[in-house]
Formats: structure tokens, C-alpha cells, sequence
């Protein structure tokens, strides 16, 4: 299975939710803008210093740093970058 | 569906017996996400007259208003604060659950409440929708942004929504105004009909976010609710204002730009009123008697308030390109380009918000930290807050420049050298924020760092109403405040500038109590490049920064010597180069302001901080004075 950190997914990805390893508060904050297992979520763009990111998910763009993302898994449904 | 459809609501009939006869309306709870357009439609509902204050013993803001617009003067709308569902640990859910079940004090208990959800991406947005119907209350469902929703492909069954949810569903549009005559309908029933709004609908059991997930989705799955393509607009613009350089030196424009105009324009308008204040006031005192009266009425209060006034035409210019830039959706962008520098020195990307709020206010600023969970990163922001270039620094600010730095444009006129010497005493600021906050990092706060989650809204255009709204919110503050503390200041700066009596005749400004004073403090000041008149400037700006225009005026009025001229001459005659610089940056570090030591106090609990702070800043703002001062006079 292709199960990857959300930090580790190139921009242009998509990918379903599979789990969070974060602390009660911060995945309970978390959860309420979507990041649950199931949800899909989509790699949109970086910040102009490369760190945070900008997240989609149900719809809502969400910007994470990198050391937020590094805790939440995702199986990839869509692998861009391929061919960079 | 249009945004005109009507209410739709499942009861048919009327029930056949009512148990304790019509219940009269009085109060509405709006509530919804962050970011819903929840404010759009409070200020739609309830125009300019509406009231804010504090809920008793929290720092949440309280918002309410008679829903004038549509007619029902009898009904007050309390606005809740934005929360994304009332189970979760911070203080705004808190205030809402105690709003929302009639247990907060002094405020009335809501009997039914309006649930705005932004209609672009309703699987998260119902979310909320579970733990506030559980709460019992008629409820109306408003789904918001229906104009975006449509115009890029989203699909709505507001009919199979309202079977799903037990409770009346519209689609509206805040912003536009549309489909927002479901609401009076609606109210209208609420009030003709007793208790009704319990119909058996399945919410989920535990209100975890798992479980109101898995309820949201399964609705929008059993509704057939498509959600609308991406902005692409958003994507547009984001794709330049994000972009790895274009995004931080559009950033960098947009400041200057901002600057630029609130000089430009701000300028003229400022002068303009000055001469019609002035003038005011020479009639009026044709009016008055030649007698003390007169002096007290023209020299001291009139000059002191005048001064101060005809600083707000900058002040609103400066809130209307602030108000744009936060309605449009591009703060939240600006917070994510700083986010890098804002861990660098070790704070929380978060803090930017209170941070960025700063420039207008610290108070706002320092009561908005509460957002931060981390203590240490909470009491770093509070540190550094005050140093961000407050509205009440701009009078001095702006009275400086406009008197000692000449008007020199570069660039074919592009830009002026007066908006870059704002623009560096603003950066100045945010320097020794950074700075200080770094100090901090270093030396006392080993903090774990709280994630930085933001999120991204829509861009959007700006309504004109709540860019009003906000202008004349900022506009009644200042005024209030030139006519409350900088009018009390100013007295006493005029009476003691007159005192002693000697045999009928009032002092000399320079033989007064006020002189002597500003005499026995002029050795402290005088390296700075301060004369006694500044001295006390300094001092009574203690209260407020502003007043030191205030004194200044007061001051320059009373004395012979510049009674006719205009404060900028006056200051331009009697100071020099160095000294005027190094006044603003005194200004632009010391903490001149006892509102914000007070509410740094009650945040924190204790008078540690606050006097901490005080010293700090002073200390601060004399040696970059004195070093400033020292250097220019060196120099030129």
C-alpha cells in the first residue's frame, strides 16, 4: 500500500486520509476542519518559503507547516510529479 | 435551486392544540463557522446600529443589534463568536453553549437561532449543524455563498436537506442580499407558533467530530449535494500572491502602497480640516467675552482637541485598506508568507493575526492572543504586541513628517519620501518585535511550539457595509477619545500652564507650574534633543499616545510666540532635525499607553508583566532617542 506523510506528498497529489499521530488537541482541531481517516485531501501549493503548506480538504484550503503534515498518513490516490 | 426559493419546512399543519399560546420573539442567536459570512449577514440583518461589549468575566466580544433592516425592531440579534462546533476546548465555544442554553449572565436566552453555513463546502460545514440542533431551539438553516456555490457548478436540494435535518432550510446570499426574506418569514412563524421544532431526525449519538463527520457526510450523501469546483479564482490569485517571489514582494507593495496613499490623500483631507476647525473655532471665540473663559475655551481645550481631530481623515484611510485586505481573504495569504520569518524567531505563525491587529490597537491585539494555547507563546506575543505601530502613534507620526521631512518624490513620483519614512518608522517597530521576541526565545522561553493551522477562506469582495461599519466603529472611538481623555488632559495641561494667579494675571507659560516642572525635567531630555515643552508632551502622553498632539497644541496656543502660527510651524521653529526624529522613535518603542498596561494586567493577572514592560520600553525608546538624535545632529 502507498501510505506516505502528508509532508512526503509532492504538490499536485491526492491522497485518503488514514490516520493522525498528533496529541488529543491538536488532531480534535484538526478533525473539525476535516483531517479525519476517509477524507480525501489534495496537495495544492507551498507557501513562498516552501514550508507550509497549502492543504484541500472537503473542499477547504488549509496551510500546515511540514512538521504537522510529517504526522498525518495518507494513502495516494493521485502521484504527481512523476514524470519531474 | 434560485436564492429565492422559499422556506422550506416540513409542517403542513398548524398542531391542533397549543400549549401555552403563541410565545412572543425577543432574541435571535445568529451563529455559524468561521468564515461562513457570518459578520455579512449580522451587519445585513441589523445595520450600523448595533452594540458591542464584553461577555461578563471572558474577553469574547459581544455583538448585538435590533434587526432593523427587516423590520423587526422588537427583535435584538445576538451575534455568536465563529466556532467550528461547541464541543471543543476554547473560550468562544464556551460563551456560545452558555448564549445558546440562556445560562450567560445579562444575556437574554435565545429562542430560536439563525445557523449560517457556508454553502461551497457543506460536509464539513454541517458539522456544526448536529450539536446546535441538539440544543433544542427553532432553528433556521442559512446556507451562504449560494451565488459561489452555483456559479461554479455546486449542486443544493435545500427540500431533501430540510427532510434530512427536521428544520427549515434556505439558500442565501449575504454578501448580494439575496434570499434573505426567508428570515422574517421564518420569525414570523417562530413567534405565531409554539415549541414545535423538535421532529424526530437522527443526530449523532456521541457529537465527537468523528461521529458529526460521518453524520454530515452521510447527509450530503442521501441529499445529493455536489460541491462546487475550486475557485478558480482563488486559485488564480493564488498562484501570484503565493508565488515564491512575486508573493513576498507584492506583499512589500501592497504595505507600501497602503502608506503611500494614506499620505497622499490623508494629507490634504488632514489639512483641509484643520483649516475648517480652525476657523470653527476663531468664530466662536468672537462669541466669547476677552476674559479667561475665552483663553481656556481657544487656547487650551480647542488647540489641544483640534490638534488631535484632524488626524482621523489618515486614521479611517489607514482602517479602510486594513478592513480590505482582511474582508478579501488576503491577510490570511499574508499570515502564510510570514509564518517562515514568524518561527525564525520563534513564534507562532498564529501570533501573526494579533500581531497584524496591533497596528490598529495593542488592546484587541493582546486580548485576541488568547487564541494561543501555549503560555510562553502567549506572554511572548503580549511582550512584543505593543511595539507593532498602533492608530495612536500616527498623529505624532504623521505631524512630524509633514513638519521636518520634505515632500520629495522618487521613481517619476511613484514614490514619496514621507511614505517611506513611515513606512521605515512601521518597520522599525516590527523590528523590535522581533527582536524582543527572539530575546525571549532565547533566554526564558524553551516553549514547545503549538501547530500552525490556518485556514485559507475564498477571496472575496469586500462588502461596502461592513467597510462602514468598521470605519465608523474606529471613527466614533477616536472622536470619543479627543473628547474624553485628550479634552481632560488638555484642561489640566492649560490650567497648570497658567498657574499661579499673580494679582489678577496668569503666568507665564515659562514661569507656570507646567514650566517649572518642564524646566526641572529638561536635563533628562535635553541629549535626546527634546526642549521642556516636549518634556511635557512625553509625560502626559503617558496616558495615551495621541495626547501629546494634544499637549503640544495646548502648549504652542498658550505661548505668545507661536500663538498664531500652526503647530507644524511652530514645532519646525523651535526644534531641530535630530530632535524630531528622535521624538518618533522614542515614540515608535515606549509604551505610552496606560489602557494597554491595564489590559495586559487583567490578562495576565498580576502587575509584574505590565511594569515590566513599561521599564523595558522606556528604557528602549530613550537610548534609540538619544543614539538617533546623537547621530543626525553629528551628521547634518
Amino acid at each position: 500500500m502507498n501510505v506516505t506523510a502528508l509532508s512526503d506528498a509532492k504538490v499536485g497529489s491526492a491522497g485518503v486520509v488514514e490516520r493522525l499521530d498528533l496529541p488529543d488537541e491538536v488532531s480534535h482541531y484538526l478533525a473539525h476542519l476535516g483531517f479525519l481517516p476517509g477524507a480525501s485531501v489534495e496537495i495544492l501549493r507551498r507557501a513562498p518559503a516552501g514550508d507550509p503548506r497549502v492543504y484541500r480538504i472537503d473542499g477547504v484550503e488549509v496551510g500546515l507547516r511540514n512538521e504537522t503534515a510529517r504526522h498525518i498518513f495518507l494513502k495516494l490516490t493521485v502521484i504527481a510529479g512523476a514524470a519531474a | 435551486m434560485s436564492c429565492h426559493a422559499p422556506v422550506v419546512d416540513l409542517i403542513e399543519e398548524p398542531p391542533a392544540i397549543i400549549p401555552a399560546g403563541p410565545k412572543r420573539l425577543r432574541t435571535v442567536a445568529l451563529i455559524g463557522p468561521p468564515n461562513c459570512g457570518k459578520s455579512t449577514l449580522f451587519n445585513r440583518l441589523t445595520g450600523m446600529r448595533q452594540k458591542v461589549a464584553n461577555y461578563p468575566g471572558v474577553t469574547v466580544e459581544h455583538h448585538s443589534g435590533k434587526m432593523k433592516s427587516i423590520g423587526r425592531n422588537d427583535l435584538t440579534l445576538i451575534d455568536l463568536p465563529g466556532i467550528y462546533s461547541l464541543s471543543t476546548y476554547s473560550e468562544d465555544a464556551r460563551v456560545a453553549v452558555d448564549v445558546l442554553t440562556g445560562k450567560m449572565p445579562g444575556v437574554p436566552a435565545p429562542d430560536c437561532v439563525l445557523l449560517v453555513l457556508d454553502a461551497t463546502h457543506m460536509n464539513r460545514q454541517l458539522m456544526l449543524a448536529a450539536p446546535v440542533f441538539s440544543i433544542g431551539l427553532p432553528t433556521l438553516v442559512l446556507l451562504n455563498m449560494s451565488d459561489q456555490m452555483e456559479a461554479r457548478g455546486g449542486k443544493l436540494d435545500t427540500l431533501a436537506l430540510a427532510k434530512e435535518l427536521g428544520h427549515p432550510v434556505a439558500l442565501i446570499s449575504a454578501a448580494l442580499g439575496k434570499g434573505l426574506d426567508v428570515i422574517p418569514d421564518f420569525l414570523q412563524r417562530a413567534g405565531s407558533r409554539p415549541d414545535d421544532g423538535r421532529r424526530p431526525v437522527q443526530l449523532p449519538v456521541l457529537q465527537s467530530a468523528a461521529s458529526c463527520h460521518s453524520w454530515a457526510t452521510q447527509v450530503t450523501s442521501r441529499t445529493k449535494y455536489k460541491s462546487p469546483a475550486a475557485s478558480l479564482w482563488t486559485r488564480r490569485l493564488d498562484s501570484v500572491l503565493l508565488h515564491r517571489i512575486f508573493g513576498p514582494l507584492i506583499f512589500l507593495a501592497v504595505v507600501l502602497a497602503v502608506f503611500q496613499v494614506v499620505f497622499l490623500s490623508g494629507q490634504p483631507l488632514s489639512d483641509w480640516l484643520t483649516a475648517v476647525l480652525t476657523k470653527a473655532g476663531a468664530h466662536v471665540a468672537l462669541l466669547l467675552p476677552d476674559n479667561w473663559l475665552r483663553a481656556l475655551l481657544r487656547d487650551g481645550l480647542w488647540n489641544g482637541v483640534q490638534a488631535v481631530l484632524v488626524f482621523l481623515p489618515q486614521i479611517l484611510l489607514l482602517f479602510l485598506f486594513i478592513g480590505i485586505l482582511e474582508d478579501s481573504g488576503y491577510l490570511a495569504r499574508a499570515a502564510l508568507i510570514a509564518d517562515r520569518v514568524m518561527r525564525a524567531i520563534g513564534l507562532n505563525g498564529k501570533a501573526f493575526i494579533p500581531l497584524l491587529s496591533a497596528y490598529a490597537c495593542a488592546v484587541p491585539a493582546i486580548m485576541a492572543t488568547r487564541t494561543i494555547e501555549n503560555k510562553r507563546e502567549r506572554i511572548a506575543t503580549i511582550m512584543v504586541a505593543p511595539f507593532m505601530t498602533c492608530s495612536a502613534r500616527l498623529p505624532i507620526y504623521t505631524l512630524i513628517i509633514a513638519a521636518f521631512i520634505p515632500n520629495t518624490r522618487y521613481l517619476g513620483g511613484v514614490l514619496g519620501l514621507r511614505a517611506m519614512v513611515m513606512l521605515s518608522l512601521y518597520a522599525l517597530g516590527f523590528l523590535a518585535a522581533l527582536i524582543t521576541a527572539k530575546m525571549l526565545n532565547s533566554r526564558v522561553m524553551k516553549a514547545v511550539p503549538t501547530p500552525f493551522i490556518l485556514e485559507l477562506p475564498q477571496y472575496r469582495w469586500p462588502t461596502i457595509q461592513s467597510l462602514t461599519l468598521r470605519l465608523y466603529d474606529r471613527g466614533k472611538l477616536f472622536v470619543k477619545k479627543a473628547g474624553t481623555i485628550i479634552l481632560g488632559v488638555t484642561f489640566l495641561v492649560w490650567v497648570f500652564s497658567v498657574l499661579p494667579v499673580h494679582g489678577g494675571q496668569f503666568s507665564a507659560l515659562s514661569t507656570s507650574l507646567i514650566g517649572h516642572l518642564g524646566h526641572w525635567i529638561e536635563p533628562v531630555i535635553r541629549p535626546l534633543g527634546f526642549n521642556w515643552k516636549i518634556g511635557i508632551g512625553l509625560l502626559s502622553s503617558i496616558v495615551a499616545r495621541e495626547v501629546i498632539v494634544g499637549t503640544l497644541g495646548t502648549l504652542y496656543g498658550v505661548d505668545p510666540a507661536t500663538h498664531a502660527v500652526t503647530l507644524q510651524a511652530a514645532l519646525r521653529h523651535d526644534m531641530t532635525l535630530g530632535g524630531a526624529i528622535a521624538l518618533v522613535v522614542f515614540f515608535a518603542f515606549a509604551m505610552q499607553c496606560t489602557s494597554t498596561l491595564a489590559v495586559v494586567r487583567r490578562e495576565t493577572n498580576s502587575w509584574k508583566l505590565p511594569a515590566l514592560q513599561f521599564a523595558y520600553m522606556t528604557v528602549v525608546a530613550y537610548v534609540a532617542a538619544l543614539v538617533t538624535n546623537q547621530v543626525i545632529t553629528r551628521l547634518f
